[in-house]
């Protein structure tokens, strides 16, 4: 009788398990990781709960045989995912590589702490270049999905598993460590289903086809592997039409319009109240995809004749900055503000950054 | 000076806040320190998570100096060193009969740092708080909750004296989410025969709360995320 009394729709939960128990909502059957702080309550939740859900964990010997476990169970067609933090996201590059060639879907989860290096545990965002140019051999691109709050984190987790069998691609989730350690209150979603492809392409049993199927990264002709890299480019054309994502806030009609994502996000948005409190016309472009940047969005913002200039925050001493200003293609100033090494930029900071700019540029 | 303090705060010499991870005990270590130092007493809190990375009770340090409250810290010199070390001066905490000491305890098998001191503890006059929120979705029912209660005592090696209701949802708590959780806490209670020894409620909420059996200990939040105010 009490327990239903308790059962309500918001839960308290922390963003490292949330994301674990989004996975497996999702259909997510096999976990291969190994620890490393300040993601470990995500293969410590899916030891607990994946072999209740009827799928399986595996504590890797090392990063690096995790995400090939991951392109194994993937290449047999079920859900699979990795996690870890910058430093073993650097020895998983190899892996995602392979599996865009492969055309495997997955989805990786970084959480990022300052870097370079084994760096610190402290969150961060160094590993933005990583993460969107891709830090494996080759012409590829994964789809790239900044969570800034743990509701989102956990939409876009239950989504990415869709994305990743949709475009047959690996998804990484680019969280800083404060999104897998920090607690909200969330409620669970139902995610809209896509019509998602049969995967008539697992190599999981000939199921009476008339030839095996066969998954590889290695095409030794030139010419077939040219028509490889056509065929991929055609697919991240197609991913960036339809599925870049970003949130703004005023950014229409404002003087000054920060862009930032993640965490710094939240305390840039805390930044932006308080200075239109001041009266000053401000304005927030939250980019929610990565790569695909929503870079049409941003140049259509930069063009307004209100917008005098831009301030791009990160916990990077400049990654998404680049992004931006291939967007704005200097039209507008597009200035920095970043904090690095695990520091996490201020209200105020941000704040007296948007105001002195400002003054300079009018 | 003490008897302005509920009775629960003062009944005891040494107080270990242990519990499911995320239910809130370093929010409510803090208080309770800031409640006692307030009061005249003096105080000593020790962070001995050594499971947590971030949201330290460390990050507080300076105000604790302020309030002159005694403060140590599993792993002092680096603090982000990953390393569960626990601090020597931890035995002025355990040993010094003019100090009020809280311990702030990791959750769930963060415990096990306390099982080295249990005789010590046990020969001491310490209390074992349990603080339980009831949004916490691994200890929302009364049977994983009384569960989490027995691991821990398994784990740490003695029995808890009593249950904190900190039920809450960050900022967007309701008086009845502290109300569910009391409910929970009174069950849980009845199973284990472990009392309840108060309530908390942020001091925006404490006054709409209707009268509870137990005292309401209203908290002040310190534990902040870097852009909340």
């Amino acid at each position: 009788m009490k327990k239903e009394m308790i059962t309500v729709a918001k839960e308290l939960w922390k963003g490292n398990e949330a994301i674990a128990e989004a996975a497996v909502r999702a259909g997510c059957k096999c976990f291969f990781g190994y620890p490393i702080t300040p993601q470990n309550e995500i293969p410590e939740y899916m030891s607990m709960r994946l072999p209740q859900a009827g799928g399986v964990f595996v504590q890797s010997e090392s990063e690096l045989a995790a995400i090939n476990m991951v392109y194994g169970a993937a290449a047999s067609g079920v859900r699979a995912m990795t996690s870890s933090s910058s430093p073993g996201v650097s020895l998983k590059q190899e892996g995602i590589s392979a599996m865009c060639s492969g055309e495997l879907p997955g989805v990786i989860v970084n959480m990022m702490r300052g870097g370079p290096g084994l760096g610190t545990i402290q969150p961060s965002q160094c590993d933005y270049f990583q993460a969107t140019r891709g830090g494996g051999n080759g012409d590829y691109r994964t789809i790239v999905l900044a969570p800034c709050d743990i509701q989102e984190a956990v939409d876009m987790t239950q989504e990415a598993f869709d994305l990743a069998d949709l475009y047959r691609t690996p998804v990484v989730i680019l969280g800083d460590g404060m999104i897998g350690q920090m607690m909200e209150p969330i409620e669970w979603h139902d995610i809209p289903k896509r019509e998602l492809p049969p995967k008539d392409w697992a190599a999981s049993g000939r199921k009476g086809r008339d030839h095996s199927n066969f998954v590889t990264s290695l095409r030794i002709d030139a010419a077939d592997c040219e028509q490889f890299n056509r065929s991929l480019e055609q697919k991240y054309k197609t991913i960036a039409e339809k599925e870049t994502r970003w949130a703004e806030k005023d950014a229409e009609g404002c003087q000054i319009l920060v862009v930032a994502y993640g965490t710094p996000s939240r305390i840039a948005l805390s930044a932006v109240e308080e200075l239109e409190q001041k009266g000053i016309k401000a304005g927030l472009f939250r980019p929610q995809t990565v790569w695909p940047f929503p870079s049409a969005r941003l140049a259509e913002l930069a063009a307004q004749d209100s917008l005098k200039a831009i301030l791009v925050v990160e916990m990077s001493l400049g990654q998404m900055l680049e992004d931006v200003q291939l967007a704005v293609k200097g039209v507008k100033p597009v200035r920095f503000h970043g904090r690095v090494g695990g520091m996490v930029p201020s209200v105020e900071d941000i704040a007296a950054e948007a105001e002195k700019i400002l003054q300079e540029v009018q | 000076m003490e008897e302005r303090l509920a009775p629960w705060l003062t009944a005891r010499r040494l107080t270990a806040l242990v519990g499911h991870s995320g239910t809130g005990k370093t929010e409510v270590a803090v208080n309770m320190v800031f409640a006692l130092a307030a009061a005249g007493v003096k105080t000593a809190l020790a962070d001995l998570d050594v499971v947590n990375p971030y949201f330290r009770s460390r990050e507080r340090r300076e105000a604790f100096q302020k309030k002159g409250i005694r403060f140590v810290s599993s792993s002092q010199t680096l603090v982000d060193a990953d390393v569960p070390a626990l601090p020597g001066e931890l035995n002025a905490l355990l040993e010094d009969p003019s100090l009020r000491s809280v311990l702030d305890i990791g959750g769930d098998s963060g415990a096990r740092v306390l099982s080295r001191y249990r005789h010590r503890i046990a020969a001491q006059d310490g209390q074992m708080l349990f603080v339980l929120n009831a949004r916490r979705p691994q200890v929302s029912t009364p049977e994983a909750a009384a569960w989490n209660i027995r691991r821990i005592e398994d784990i740490m090696g003695l029995p808890v004296d009593g249950i904190i209701n900190n039920t809450h949802l960050c900022g967007e708590t309701r008086p009845e989410d502290i109300l569910a959780g009391a409910e929970l806490a009174e069950t849980v209670s009845y199973m284990t025969g472990i009392p309840v020894v108060c309530h908390t409620a942020a001091r925006s909420l404490a006054g709409a709360l209707p009268a509870l059996a137990e005292p309401v200990f209203p908290i002040d939040i310190y534990m902040k995320k870097p852009w909340e105010r």
